[in-house]
């Protein structure tokens, strides 16, 4: 292994790339509009009121809920500044039910709502806001603080000098929980890093043996090692590259919490290791550039959309997650996910060690396996 | 001094076809040697052998004392290739390909001067999927020249190259044999081979069938010389009586074996002293086309009569 021919074949590679738009194009434009299309889909804010929420918790003793509480709510609704949509999880997961769907405001109406009304004993509602999205928290408590009014003055208490029963307190959504964009980035990253070389990789072994390229190359002192590592060394740069791209896009576009660590780097390098030795095992194997390019789909496809790229796993069918648990870029994007979100060292180390395995074993493979002469 | 190449009952089968079927030649160290034969015969075959690309059957090879398939590491440091249709990277210009082979290689070559030796210093910064299919080729030669190889291998280097092109590459082989090197060559044109070659083999299906200088292929397999003169059946006639030559008179002209190069100035004694009308004589001998051609012509005939593959 000499580190010159490593080097001089890596300027060829650069060039080449640099040469090429459609290359740059997928490379540096493609994951700014990957980011900005996903970002708006999932977060779109519904324009002119605000989804409101709701989780009620006062339900009658015959079924369905209390006529206070509806009563209530169907009179949050009538404001036109939100938009009351009731869903069933429980008091203590909504704060995290709210962050994991992108939601910035939920109200929860305690059980014994209509009792405590009827009673004058004081109910406290909690209402859920996000500090980022001060202009939803301040509409949706705007408009609680009206409707409670309202409830105080005219449904409850015949006198003006009645103490208020129906009051509230806020919490914060999002402290502790994470919004889609901020799952979106690392599953992108990952994205990146498995189609990127794969593609290109399948497509470079099948043409070039087909060109003669690797013939030629095999009567330099240039060996297959080296000419791998080359492939790999530019596919991390250009990941990097790629990652700094799409992480400045989700903060700026979309203010996505990210936490850049230095642990993000192991997996921006043995991720390309990887799917670059893979891409160039399933080229080899395969006889034809046509079924070289199928081989190659049907290891990227099932990955590209199972590994938590754009949806996370955990919200997949248990089936669908064993299955995820199987694909190399799985490890790849929850490491990422360990290490930008959630500050999980070791749990981050042990899917670094699984695909920096699994990447070991498939370079050696691929070596073996890539012959540039015929026996 | 040892010979460049020296192969021996080389034998290369892909199942129970034998490409190449128990061959044998030597090629001396700065000589031109042309590897010719029909398509399928087996030339790229022996030659990808002989470059290391491709593993053998059985039989002996050396190439500068080297076993090309052990130790191609070794070998490729010594020679250079240039093949059919040679392909490069497409955004790559021809003097980065040559920095590239360059540092691959480790040595000190100016890329600038190795393209003016191919003529291609104009097109130093023009990217390799701009070039014509003439440039293309001198490229492949320009790196074939990086590592200043002692056996250049060209297979078929001016096939499909319009007249001054291939001239180019002429004068770069004359250069190359001048510099001291060996000259591997294949090629379709026979008249190339003879020019150029001071050794000529001729394969077919899988065997060699001729061997030697183009002048001894063809005094060994060529018709004789022959002389032709415009003149009627009874200068034919006269000339075999009096001279015991074959004489032959066809469409108002005869024709006469020549087997000595003496022969010429006696036939044309004779006709003077017969008497009879004649005019214009022509002397004609076989090329190494019309050989090639008969050669392989005769084995193709034979293998139908009897009832080989055609």
């Amino acid at each position: 292994m000499k580190l010159r021919n490593v080097a001089a074949d890596f300027r060829i590679v650069s060039r080449t790339y640099f040469r090429n738009p459609v290359a740059l194009f997928f490379s540096l434009i493609f994951p700014i509009i990957l980011i900005s299309l996903f970002g708006l889909i999932f977060s779109a804010a519904g324009s002119g009121s605000v989804t409101l929420i709701v989780v009620n918790d006062d339900h009658a003793p015959s079924g369905g809920y209390t006529p206070a509480s509806v009563a209530f709510l169907s009179a949050l609704n009538n404001t036109t500044v939100v938009s009351v949509q009731v869903v069933s999880v429980s008091p203590q997961n909504f704060s995290a039910y709210l962050g994991s769907n992108d939601d910035s405001t939920g109200l929860v109406i305690p059980s014994g709502f209509q009792n405590d009304l009827e009673n004058r004993t004081p109910v406290v509602l909690t209402l859920y806001t996000d500090p980022e999205d001060a202009s939803s928290a301040g509409i949706a408590e705007g408009a609680i603080q009206g409707v409670a009014a309202y409830f105080n003055l005219q449904a409850v208490c015949p006198h003006t000098t009645c103490p208020p029963v129906v009051g509230y307190t806020t919490r914060n959504v999002g402290s502790a929980v994470y919004k889609y964009i901020d799952y979106l980035i690392p599953g992108l990253i990952g994205f990146a890093i498995l189609t990127s070389p794969m593609f290109s990789m399948v497509d470079i072994a099948s043409s070039y043996r087909k060109d003669g390229i690797f013939r030629e190359l095999s009567l330099t002192p240039l060996t297959r090692s080296e000419w791998l590592l080359s492939r790999i060394l530019w596919y991390v740069a250009l990941t990097l590259v790629t990652a700094g791209i799409m992480i400045g896009a989700g903060v700026v576009l979309f203010g996505a919490h990210v936490t850049l660590s230095l642990g993000l780097v192991p997996f921006l390098i043995i991720g390309p290791f990887f799917f670059v030795s893979l891409g160039m095992l399933a080229g080899s194997v395969a006889k034809t550039p046509e079924s070289a390019a199928l081989i190659g789909n049907i290891i990227t496809f099932p990955m590209m959309f199972l590994s938590g790229t754009f949806f996370q796993v955990s919200s997949m069918p248990p089936g669908l997650q064993a299955f995820a648990r199987i694909l190399p870029l799985y490890y790849v994007i929850d490491g990422m996910n360990q290490v930008m979100l959630f500050s999980n060292t070791s749990r981050a180390i042990t899917d670094l060690v699984v695909v920096l395995a699994g990447a070991v074993i498939v370079f050696l493979l691929a070596i073996r396996l890539f012959k540039w002469r015929d026996e | 001094m040892p010979a460049a190449i020296e192969v021996s009952g080389l034998v290369k089968r892909y199942g129970t076809l034998a490409a190449v079927d128990g061959i044998g030649f030597s090629v001396p160290p700065g000589t031109v040697f042309s590897f010719l034969g029909p398509n399928g015969a087996g030339k790229t075959t022996t030659t990808e052998i002989l470059e290391g690309l491709r593993k053998r059957t059985a039989g002996e090879v050396a190439v500068l004392g080297l076993d090309p398939w052990t130790d191609g590491t070794e070998l490729h440091r010594r020679i250079g290739v240039i093949p059919q249709d040679f392909r490069f990277f497409e955004k790559i210009t021809p003097k980065e390909a040559i920095v590239y082979y360059r540092s691959l290689f480790g040595t000190s070559v100016d890329p600038m001067e190795l393209l003016r030796r191919v003529a291609l210093e104009d097109k130093a910064h023009s990217r390799f999927d701009t070039l014509s299919g003439g440039q293309k080729q001198k490229l492949g030669l320009a790196l074939a020249l990086t590592n200043d190889p002692e056996i250049c291998f060209l297979d078929e280097p001016t096939t499909g190259l319009d007249p001054t092109a291939r001239r180019a590459i002429w004068a770069v082989i004359r250069t190359l044999k001048r510099e001291g090197r060996t000259v591997f060559l294949t090629t379709h044109y026979l008249e190339e081979a003879e020019m150029l070659s001071e050794h000529v083999a001729i394969i077919h299906r899988g065997k060699i069938i001729a061997a030697g200088s183009p002048a001894e292929i063809i005094r060994e397999y060529g018709k004789p010389a022959r002389m032709t003169v415009e003149g009627s059946p009874a200068l034919a006639a006269y000339l075999q009586m009096n001279l015991g030559a074959a004489a032959v008179a066809e469409d108002g002209k005869v024709s006469v074996t020549l087997t000595d190069k003496g022969d010429a100035l006696k036939v044309l004694t004779a006709i003077q002293a017969s008497g009879l009308p004649w005019s214009s004589f022509a002397t004609a001998q076989d090329t190494l086309e019309d050989v090639f051609v008969r050669l392989v012509g005769q084995m193709d005939e034979g293998a139908l009569k009897s009832g080989g593959p055609p």
